[in-house]
């Protein structure tokens, strides 16, 4: 039989195919999540530098800044002795404050909310307490502590502690009441009591709790170090800040702000992180 | 022991604080061992009260319930519940959730080799090996309740009580799962206990149906034996006069005589 189509031709294109739709789609959200803050970023600093150069200007202009604290950006790990130290120096000092004062807060909150979560007794005697003591700022502790501990890096690590412990009590207190019922009605039919309960369905059903907490905690640490660090000296990044006002190194502040909001944002993600790797799937269910 | 009274409910009566009248009254039941027992009634008539008391997660108000020749006071393993919600705990994967009630039951009679081989076991029984690394959030809600069901069974327990396990459920993967679970019924020989609101389910699986009158003070208004030879299917029995007349009784006695109230009213 003869067919009175032609054959296929033999891979051989008479157009070249279109390039495959891999490599934009790729690159696209990369610059979709990019170029927008970046745009915004560009003009704020237009902004900034066309307000700041007039004659009457208080603050200086981006321009101004890079010149007068060039070495301050470009090499964050100089350490000349004394107080003349790069800002690497300065934000390890406070960060290990915070992580300090920090990790207290969050096993003594942990354990507090897990307390408070679960017995009715320790829950009215104890909240009123903490709704009260809670509002009290950071820095006005600061002054008891430095008569209780007569040393400035107990006394701030103290403020760093008091700060940030109560989110972690309360929204553990939190989760631990709101274990669902039928968590509960499995363990008990399973008979999971006593430390294997808490172990096994507590602290993992309030997980996601805790990390709002202690999420909460890390942010108001970063907050309470730099101002403590203002009225306590040494090194750390609120001493910088305090010293650069002093000597009316108004470009120093504005360098040093920067890496400080840039810490806070990594804090805060740090956390983040390790909540998701730690309530794998709970969130989700 | 009377091999009719392995799971024996005596004038059991619930009723909760704040409420006038009690929620169920004067239930009288005796459950067979091996038996299949449904307990059918509207919304709001008790039947998850009643579960629960047996489950030992309710106190009872009056009477009692006895189970292989001891009063029940407290949930336990020989009493295995499969929730409506299927209940899995979401940080654990499907094996881990079943071992975790294996560890916790059976760790006096098996040892951590025997312990592990009966998860598997019971994963294939339910046909879920293939996703016993999984956590319930990445599995469909029919495969939930598989692995709720075979988290329930792999406690061995002396009755095992299903709150309307199918109910969330499409109707296919309700087909599939009612016959999963008469053949686990069949091969395992568990006495059950299962809570519906679905007619076609409780004369499908049940041995007996139980119907409750409406709520408050419900009580048992009859009890009917589906007298259909087992293995039943599904696709044989829906032109199966007895099975047609079992359906037809259940839903005269919903319907008729024990019309839902508020449906009545409205």
């Amino acid at each position: 039989m003869i067919s009175t189509k032609a054959p296929p031709a033999p891979a051989k294109f008479s157009r070249p195919t279109p390039a495959a739709p891999t490599k934009p789609s790729r690159l696209l959200p990369l610059l979709q999540a990019v170029l927008p803050p970046l745009l915004i970023l560009l003009a704020l600093l237009a902004l900034w530098e066309f307000f700041a150069s007039g004659p009457n200007a208080t603050l200086p202009p981006p321009s101004k800044v890079w010149t007068d604290a060039h070495d301050l950006i470009v090499d964050p790990f100089f350490d000349r002795g004394g107080l003349d130290k790069g800002l690497f120096w300065h934000l390890a000092a406070s960060l290990q404050r915070v992580a300090l004062g920090f990790a207290l807060a969050g096993v003594v909150g942990i354990a507090t909310g897990l307390l408070i979560g679960s017995s009715p007794f320790a829950m009215r005697g104890l909240d009123p307490i903490f709704q009260v003591l809670r509002t009290v700022p950071p820095l006005a502790w600061l002054p008891l502590s430095l008569a209780a501990f007569r040393e400035a890096q107990p006394s701030a690590i103290f403020v760093i502690f008091i700060t940030s412990v109560w989110p972690v009590i309360i929204n553990t207190a939190v989760g631990v009441r709101n274990v669902p019922q039928d968590y509960r009605n499995v363990a008990a039919v399973i008979r999971l009591r006593g430390p294997a309960y808490w172990w096994r369905i507590v602290l993992p059903a309030a997980a996601p709790y805790i990390f709002t907490g202690l999420r909460i905690g890390i942010g108001l640490s970063w907050l309470a170090i730099v101002a403590a660090e203002m009225l306590i000296g040494g090194v750390g990044i609120g001493f910088f800040i305090w010293d650069a006002w002093n000597s009316s190194n108004l470009s120093d502040i504005i360098v040093a702000l920067v890496y400080v909001g840039l810490v806070g944002f990594l804090l805060d993600r740090v956390v983040a992180l390790a909540g998701r790797i730690a309530t794998r799937g709970t969130q989700a269910a | 022991m009377d091999q009719h009274r392995f799971l024996e409910i005596t004038q059991l009566s619930i009723s909760f604080p704040k409420s006038p009248l009690p929620v169920l009254h004067d239930v009288d039941l005796q459950i067979a061992r091996g038996e299949y027992v449904a307990v059918i009634g509207h919304s709001g008539c008790g039947k998850s009260t009643l579960l629960n008391v047996i489950a030992g997660l309710l106190p009872a108000s009056g009477g009692g319930v006895v189970l292989d020749g001891r009063e029940i006071a407290g949930p336990g393993p020989d009493r295995a519940v499969v929730f409506q919600n299927h209940s899995l705990l979401p940080w654990l994967t499907c094996y881990e959730n079943i071992r975790l009630a294996v560890d916790q039951t059976l760790s006096k009679t098996m040892s951590r080799a025997e312990r592990h081989d009966w998860v598997l076991e019971n994963l294939a029984m339910v046909r879920m090996t293939s996703a016993k690394d999984k956590r319930p959030a990445e599995i469909s809600g029919g495969m939930k309740q598989r692995i709720g069901i075979a988290r329930a069974l792999a406690m061995r327990p002396k009755v095992l009580l299903m709150d309307e396990p199918f109910g969330a459920l499409d109707a296919l993967t309700r087909a599939h799962l009612q016959d999963q679970v008469m053949e686990i019924h069949a091969s395992r020989g568990t006495t059950v206990v299962m809570i519906t609101h679905d007619v076609d389910e409780a004369v499908l699986l049940a041995d007996r149906i139980v119907m409750l009158t409406n709520g408050p003070n419900a009580t048992v208004g009859e009890v009917l034996e589906v007298k259909l030879p087992r293995p039943r299917d599904r696709l044989a029995l829906a032109a199966d006069p007895a099975f047609t007349a079992a359906r037809a009784a259940v839903l005269e006695f919903l319907h008729a005589r024990h019309a839902n109230p508020a449906l009545a009213a409205a």
